[in-house]
């Protein structure tokens, strides 16, 4: 177990609290670096996806897990963010003004969602973002000058001043940049004011207004940079997949966009990039067991069922995610033989009710 | 000018009136109670001077400037900082961040400062966190400054609540029954911080109170209300020797 | 004027269908406090259990509905026990969060059942596709007895919670968790029959359902269009979410004649972002404040 001594504000405040944070995020930089050299095509491929998919949990975690919105029509943003990317590249415009125009983009539909959240709160909200995502799917289908309809679009790789980065290793490079600056920009916002008035909302709208936090213009902050990061994860997915169409952007997938908060672990921002790792990897593993099962469980629904039966098993044992399990882990080892059970449980809130009566 | 002042508020949910004509000043620097009966309309004074209800008549003014058509969020920025009966903190952030979280009317960078955390940032943040640390010295939290609030116990939290208040820098202090669910002990440490708050911070307080020993001690002037309605005012001696502020109370001499 | 009639008759239908997967979004969340997003799959199952009965089976149509009806009154039952019952008091999202883990589990699952699979299937009625003329309007036999049995749902359901006992002890407990408590009503089984109750009334949608869209895994879907039928009418109220479902039910009817294409699809989720932006809690749903 390690005792920080502390001196000076400053430490407080820095984004490596002890040398050991810096020596272990410093390796784990270190190998992503050279992971282009060192493994496959393969490998390097579900790399590529589990960067995408963190920048959108990283996304969402600030609105789930940090501001307490509920979005079930992040696919929409996604959608914004794909679209936006493959027009504008159609058009001949360079990636380092269209990624920003996709996240911008983004952030304006996030804005139009955000404006129904200052009235409505939990089921409602949900309801919302959900019927937000539908007519957004709908209208993606059904404005075909625009976006090809059902039939899709193409979308080349990546060009930057001129490079093509369609190797492997050109566009890994981007999804790290990239990924590694939302974690910085997100590290950043939540040491400061702004993040904790997003933390503030979630925990009690009442109290934070009676502090001085303006209840409409944080939401919907919120809602904005949430669907920005959402669009820049859009942006590479088109390019990743090079062909988008409105099946991509269902409420399935808005679903399996909230599923990676929930299973990296709600409220921490390790969670959205180990969600993300676990949602790209999960389906990789069924594929691998299908060849051992018989033929009917085998079947399509396999990969429905493990998905279902893992999130009702996370939300039962642990409630934390797979960061919180690191957690217990590793508060386990630092105070072994005396870690005790229970050390991490929260208190329930029996019917803490929405309702009022 | 007056410091503070409430004229002639009033509200009704549906047909019950809840708080009916009642007008009061709070001169600057002093400690201003309200007591009454429960369901006298005490707390839905402060609600209405936080704005978290329309008010259905009259005007409040903080320096002669009248408060009305503002947002709740406002009135905070505006320097009216409070605590509340039943404790609304941020449940699982720690100590130190609830605190923060009361200087947000001082923040100072914007939101791209923020992203890219520029050295105006930093300055910003460390600015607040040396404000927070000499709340946090004043209440003698120091122990508890990193634990979660959730955990904390009830006493505690109150404290805390306290804390978050003062870190806003108020002008003026709503103090919704500090010492409701606490022990004798605490309650007279509240009653102990509440005067030092007066004498060393120089912040006006208007609190609402049950325990007339506390009221007694730290109030200036006391402010008598029942079913609504104002029936005394004056200094604590004399309300509590008002016969309307008995029968309220005791009921109707037999 | 006749075209508006028919256009009326097909929506109501329709409607009634989403008034009953509403229903039960409603019973679910009005007791627990859960919203159920696995109640368009528990219909889906339901429709499954009825083909089994009426089709493998070969049983007559009213033992199939009471087979569906009290087969997912079971997996309702067990559903709240395993699942949802280890979850009590978590966050409302959280518990969101595990019913759409139970209806990934459901979908999945029925494909992987033996003689159930991916494929569609057609659920026999007794009601025959036949017509008949009141003046000129055409009634489908099909529609019209659709409503008519719904309509005897809602009036069962009705006396139910007015008369019998364990009826009062629901509404109770969907009142006041803790007060139903202390008077003596074992709130845990009571929700656990609520849960029964609910998808019992799953199971009869999709009974309903089957002869217009046929049985398939993925028929559950149309679980997402009476969620908005359960918002529209206020998500707290049980005539609410008939009213509610019979809104989106004839607004779709009528967009789908009336408008262009693709508007159909979209129409209850308008109508439900209308209805939230002119009053953010529904129709027959109560405004409340917390307090401070």
């Amino acid at each position: 177990m390690r005792f920080l001594f502390k001196t000076d504000y400053d430490q407080d405040i820095r984004l490596f609290k002890h040398g050991g944070q810096v020596f272990w995020y410093g390796l784990l930089m270190a190998l992503l670096l050279t992971a282009p050299f060192t493994v496959g095509e393969y490998v390097m491929s579900q790399l590529h996806f589990i960067f995408i998919y963190s920048i959108v949990g990283l996304g969402l975690m600030l609105l789930v897990g940090f501001t307490g919105q509920i979005s079930l029509g992040h696919a929409a943003f996604l959608a914004v963010g794909a679209y936006t990317e493959a027009l504008l590249q159609a058009k001949g415009v360079p990636v380092f003004i269209s990624l920003p125009c996709a996240a911008l983009f983004s952030a304006a539909a996030g804005l139009i969602v955000g404006l129904p959240a200052l009235r409505l709160k939990g089921i409602y909200l949900a309801i919302a973002t959900l019927a937000f995502n539908v007519i957004v799917e709908e209208v993606i289908t059904r404005w075909e000058g625009l976006t090809g309809g059902n039939s899709g679009l193409h979308v080349k790789p990546v060009e930057l001043f001129g490079v093509k980065l369609d190797g492997d290793a050109g566009f890994f490079y981007l999804c790290l940049g990239l990924t590694v600056l939302s974690i910085l920009a997100l590290m950043n916002l939540l040491r400061s004011p702004t993040g904790r008035a997003f933390v503030a909302i979630r925990d009690s709208e009442i109290s934070a207004s009676c502090m001085g936090v303006n209840l409409a213009k944080y939401k919907t902050l919120a809602f904005a940079i949430s669907a920005a990061l959402t669009g820049i994860g859009g942006a590479l997915y088109a390019h990743k997949v090079s062909f988008i169409s409105p099946e991509q952007f269902t409420l399935l997938q808005s679903i399996e966009l909230i599923t990676i908060v929930i299973l990296g672990g709600v409220g921490f921002l390790h969670g959205a990039v180990l969600g993300a790792a676990f949602l790209i990897v999960l389906p990789q593993l069924i594929s691998l067991a299908k060849d051992y099962l018989p033929a009917n469980v085998g079947s399509s629904g396999l990969q429905a069922v493990v998905f279902g039966l893992v999130l009702i098993g996370f939300i039962i044992f642990e409630p934390l995610g797979l960061y919180g399990r690191w957690l217990k882990l590793r508060t386990w080892f630092e105070l072994f033989p005396f870690y005790r059970k229970g050390m991490f449980r929260r208190q329930k809130s029996y019917m803490k009710s929405e309702r009022l009566r | 000018m007056s410091f503070f002042r409430v004229e002639n508020l009033g509200i009704h949910f549906g047909g019950v009136v809840a708080v009916d004509d009642v007008s009061f000043e709070v001169k600057r620097g002093e400690v201003y109670t309200i007591i009454g009966p429960n369901g006298a309309g005490k707390t839905t004074i402060f609600n209405l001077i936080g704005l978290l209800y329309p008010a259905t008549a009259g005007r409040i003014f903080l320096e002669d400037k009248p408060l009305a058509g503002s947002v709740p969020h406002r009135v905070a920025q505006l320097g009216i900082a409070r605590t509340f009966q039943n404790i609304e903190l941020f449940e699982h952030a720690t100590v130190l961040q609830n605190l923060l979280i009361g200087r947000h009317r001082h923040r100072a960078a914007s939101l791209w400062q923020e992203l890219l955390f520029t050295p105006a940032a930093r300055r910003a943040e460390l600015a607040a966190r040396e404000a927070v640390e000499q709340v946090i010295d004043f209440l003698d939290l120091a122990k508890y400054r990193d634990s979660l609030v959730a955990g904390l116990p009830y006493g505690v939290r109150k404290v805390v609540e306290l804390g978050r208040a003062l870190a806003t820098e108020p002008r003026l202090l709503l103090l919704d029954e500090p010492s409701s669910g606490l022990n004798p002990e605490e309650t007279d440490d509240m009653a102990f911080w509440i005067e030092d708050i007066r004498r060393h911070l120089a912040v006006t307080v208007l609190m609402v109170e049950h325990d007339m020993n506390l009221v007694a001690r730290v109030s200036d002037r006391v402010l008598a209300l029942n079913l609504g309605m104002v029936i005394a005012e004056g200094t604590p001696a004399e309300v509590q020797a008002h016969p309307a502020v008995i029968e309220a109370y005791l009921g109707k001499a037999a | 004027m006749n075209q508006v009639l028919q256009l009326l008759l097909a929506g109501v239908a329709q409607g009634c269908v989403y008034a009953l997967v509403a229903l039960g979004f409603v019973l679910i969340y009005k007791a627990t406090e859960t919203v159920n997003f696995a109640q368009g799959d528990l219909m889906m199952l339901g429709g499954f259990f009825a083909l089994t009965s009426s089709v493998i089976l070969g049983w007559p149509y009213w033992a199939t509905i009471l087979f569906a009806v009290a087969a997912m009154a079971v997996v309702g039952m067990l559903i709240e026990r395993l699942v949802l019952r280890p979850v009590l008091g978590q966050p409302a999202f959280t518990v969101v969060m595990i019913t759409i883990g139970v209806g990934y589990v459901l979908r999945g699952a029925v494909t992987m059942m033996p003689g159930w699979g991916t494929d569609t299937y057609t659920l026999p009625t007794p009601f025959s596709e036949g017509v008949f003329k009141v003046g000129e309007v055409i009634f489908a036999v099909q529609q019209v007895a659709v409503i008519c049995m719904t309509a005897a749902l809602c009036a069962l359901l009705y006396l139910f919670f007015r008369f019998s006992r364990l009826g009062v002890a629901m509404q109770a407990t969907s009142q006041n968790q803790l007060a139903a408590a202390y008077v003596g009503i074992p709130v845990r089984r009571v929700n656990m029959m609520i849960w029964g109750l609910s998808a019992g009334v799953a199971a009869f949608a999709g009974i309903l359902l089957a002869p217009m869209t046929f049985v398939h895994s993925n028929m559950g879907f149309i679980g997402l269009k009476a969620f908005p039928a359960a918002v529209v009418g206020g998500f707290g109220s049980v005539p609410g979410a008939i009213v509610g479902g019979l809104i989106i039910g004839v607004v779709e009817a009528f967009a789908g004649r009336y408008l262009p294409e693709g508007f159909k699809d979209v129409a209850a989720y308008v109508v439900v972002l209308v209805v939230l932006l002119l009053k953010p809690s529904g129709i027959f749903g109560e405004t409340a404040r917390k307090k401070v």
